[in-house]
C-alpha cells in the first residue's frame, strides 16, 4: 500500500517537474526542475530496489550535471525573452509529433500486454543475486563480467574531461610575453653559440 | 501492486515530454540539452525497471553505462556552448549557420 502511493506520489511529481522543465521561463528555474526530476526518478528506482542507480544518479546527475548546468546558465549572459520568441509556433507541430510518439509507445505498451511480444521471462537462477545487497550484487556484476566495459567508460569519462578543457580553455595572454618551452628545447648549441678567435686589440664584430 | 507497466508508463511519459521539450524550445539550446537530459533519464528508468522485474542485474550495470555516457554528453555539449557563446555572443540556434552545412 505505502509503496504505491509512494509510487504515485515520485511518478507525479516527476512528469510534473520534467513539464515544468521545457515550460519554465527562466532556463535557471528549467535546471532546478531538472534536480527535483532527478530526485522524484532516484525515488522510483529505490522502489523496485535499485539502490546504487538511484544513488549513482543522485551524484551523478544532481552532484555534477545539474550544477554544470546551472553554471553554464549563470555564466552566460542569456535575454530570455529572445528565446521564448519561437515558443507558441513551435508549439502545434511538437505537440502533433509528442501525440504520434505517445500513440506510437502506448501501441508497444498493449501490445505487451495481450502477450504478443515475449520481452523476457523472470531469470529464476539470478535469486542469490538479489539477495545479498544491490550494490555488492552490482559490484559482483561489473568487475568480473564487464570489466571492459566499465574500462572504456572511464576512458569515454577522460576523453569528455579532456574535450571539455581543450574546448574552453583560452591561453593566458600575459603581458611579460609567452614561454615557448618547445623553442627552449630546439635550441642546439652551434646556433646559439659562435666560436671567435680576435686578434689582440682588434675586438670582436658579431 | 505496482508492476512493471506502471514504469513503462511512467518512463514513456518522460520520454514524450522530453521529446517535446526538443520541439519546443527550438532556440534555447541549453534547453534542448536539459530534454535531452530527460530522454536519458526516461530510458535509465525503463532499463532499472526491467532490470528489477526480471531479476536481472545486468539492466542496472547498463543503466550505469548509460548514466556515464549522459555525464560525458551533458559536459561536451556544455563546453562546446561556451566556446560558441564566447565566439558570436548569443546561443539562438536558429543563426547556427557559421558553416553553412
Amino acid at each position: 500500500m505505502i509503496q504505491t502511493i509512494a509510487f504515485y506520489m515520485f511518478a507525479v511529481l516527476m512528469i510534473a517537474s520534467a513539464v515544468m522543465v521545457i515550460t519554465a521561463r527562466n532556463p535557471v528555474h528549467s535546471v532546478l526542475w531538472l534536480i527535483l526530476a532527478f530526485f522524484n526518478a532516484a525515488g522510483l528506482m529505490v522502489l523496485v530496489g535499485a539502490e546504487f542507480i538511484a544513488m549513482l544518479l543522485v551524484i551523478v546527475y544532481v552532484g555534477a550535471v545539474a550544477v554544470l548546468f546551472l553554471f553554464v546558465v549563470m555564466m552566460l549572459d542569456i535575454d530570455v525573452a529572445a528565446m521564448r520568441a519561437g515558443f507558441m509556433k513551435n508549439a502545434p507541430l511538437g505537440l502533433v509529433i509528442a501525440l504520434i510518439l505517445l500513440a506510437e509507445l502506448v501501441l508497444g505498451i498493449g501490445a505487451y500486454r495481450v502477450g504478443a511480444i515475449e520481452l523476457g521471462t523472470p531469470m529464476a537462477s539470478d535469486a542469490p543475486a538479489m539477495v545479498e545487497s544491490n550494490t555488492a550484487a552490482i559490484g559482483a556484476l561489473l568487475y568480473s563480467k564487464y570489466i571492459f566495459l566499465f574500462e572504456i567508460a572511464g576512458i569515454i569519462l577522460l576523453v569528455a574531461m579532456i574535450g571539455a578543457i581543450v574546448l574552453t580553455h583560452r591561453p593566458s595572454k600575459s603581458k611579460r610575453g609567452q614561454q615557448d618551452i618547445g623553442k627552449q628545447n630546439r635550441r642546439r648549441p652551434e646556433e646559439a653559440t659562435v666560436m671567435k678567435q680576435p686578434t689582440v686589440g682588434e675586438g670582436v664584430e658579431l | 501492486m505496482i508492476g512493471i507497466e506502471h514504469y513503462i508508463v511512467v518512463s514513456t511519459i518522460l520520454f514524450v515530454l522530453g521529446v517535446l521539450g526538443i520541439f519546443l524550445n527550438r532556440k534555447n539550446i541549453i534547453i534542448i540539452l536539459m530534454a535531452i537530459e530527460l530522454i536519458l533519464l526516461a530510458v535509465n528508468i525503463n532499463m532499472v525497471a526491467f532490470s528489477a522485474f526480471l531479476g536481472d542485474l545486468v539492466g542496472q550495470v547498463f543503466a550505469m553505462f548509460i548514466l556515464t555516457v549522459a555525464a560525458a554528453e551533458a559536459a561536451i555539449g556544455l563546453a562546446i556552448l561556451m566556446v560558441y557563446f564566447r565566439g558570436r555572443g548569443t546561443i539562438a540556434v536558429d543563426d547556427a549557420n557559421r558553416m553553412k552545412g
